[in-house]
């Protein structure tokens, strides 16, 4: 079972893949849009290919929903229960 | 055997696994075609892992149809994958949903609306003129509609530039008649797509689709629509070309 800081991490390389941002920087409060200058289109990127790695299934209607890192992590951790 | 079996089809408009385009691609590969699929810009990575989740992973390559070059190039780049045409889907459309759409009909710019036209109408032109060198008699052009012929909430200036499209698909079966090239489009019930969620207020129009179609309408099935595409490139439509198929259950003939 990963662990939340298994989840962020591995997320944070996807953020960092997609978007160039420095992987460090994506903190569990950071808001994508707000503080991590990710714009919907990396978003999209970004739910594909944390779909692909996590294998789990992230709606489109759910991503609206996820505004922070800490939500996108709970989101996953909740879809691999 | 399916319905394509042995067929090479572009199909130009795929970005998410929701895309029309994905499931036209999806159908076709089951129906036993070879499929290369195209997109642009910075959605085109999206595309290349999107095209992982086909049945058969399809090729991906770079098409903008307002660029000259990739128009002129097209044959080389469809020419690593495939030895020909045998069908080309145009599955794109783009206004912008800030200045365009949503209420947007009598202050949309020009210059919106031009690229609107280009993109969403002309390019099926441009493009099915820069796939004709690698097209056969038989082979055939299908794009998608949402009903041009009358005005539609929130749509606005898309709606204009799909009367556009429809306009355009009807000259080039004109023009690609002789060289034995059907062009056709199908007409779809509203699709909750990457492209519909930008429309503000198209969700009021997907309730009142179901309600009002007599068969029905899942405005989260593609299937419908992708199906309805393959049977067109298919060879079961031999003598079809300047025609609108309604796949929308049947909305369009109900007067309420």
């Amino acid at each position: 079972m990963a662990t939340t800081e298994d989840i962020r991490s591995t997320l944070a390389e996807i953020v960092n893949d997609v978007a160039g941002i420095p992987a460090e920087d994506v903190q569990l409060d950071k808001s994508f849009t707000d503080d991590l200058d990710v714009d919907s289109l990396s978003m999209v990127e970004v739910v594909v290919e944390a779909e692909e790695k996590f294998d789990v299934k992230i709606p489109d209607d759910e991503v609206k929903n996820l505004k922070t890192v800490g939500d996108a992590v709970a989101f996953i951790e909740r879809a691999q229960a | 055997m399916g319905i394509l079996q042995d067929k090479r089809i572009l199909v130009a408009g795929v970005t998410m696994d929701t895309s029309i385009g994905f499931s036209v691609a999806r159908v076709a590969q089951e129906q036993g075609a070879s499929v290369v699929i195209a997109n642009f810009g910075r959605a085109l990575s999206i595309t290349r892992r999107i095209a992982k989740r086909l049945p058969d992973s399809a090729p991906v390559i770079e098409l903008d149809v307002t660029d000259p070059d990739h128009l002129q190039t097209l044959g080389e780049r469809v020419g690593e994958h495939l030895d020909g045409l045998d069908g080309v889907v145009h599955s794109i459309a783009y206004g912008n949903p800030e200045t365009l759409l949503g209420g947007k009909f009598l202050t949309g710019p020009w210059e919106d609306v031009a690229l609107a036209l280009q993109v969403s109408a002309y390019s099926l032109k441009s493009l099915s003129v820069a796939a004709l060198p690698m097209m056969t008699p038989g082979s055939s052009v299908v794009g998608l509609t949402f009903d041009g012929s009358v005005a539609w909430p929130a749509y606005d200036w898309m709606g204009v530039a799909k009367g556009a499209l429809e306009s355009c698909a009807r000259y080039l079966a004109r023009d690609l008649g002789e060289h034995g090239v059907r062009v056709n489009l199908v007409s779809s019930g509203p699709l909750r797509t990457l492209a519909a969620k930008a429309i503000p207020g198209f969700g009021d129009l997907e309730s009142m689709w179901s309600d009002r179609s007599p068969l029905g309408w899942d405005n989260a099935d593609n299937l419908p629509t992708a199906r309805s595409v393959v049977a067109l490139l298919s060879d079961f439509f031999p003598a079809t070309t300047g025609e609108i198929v309604h796949v929308d259950g049947g909305y369009h003939a109900m007067g309420a």
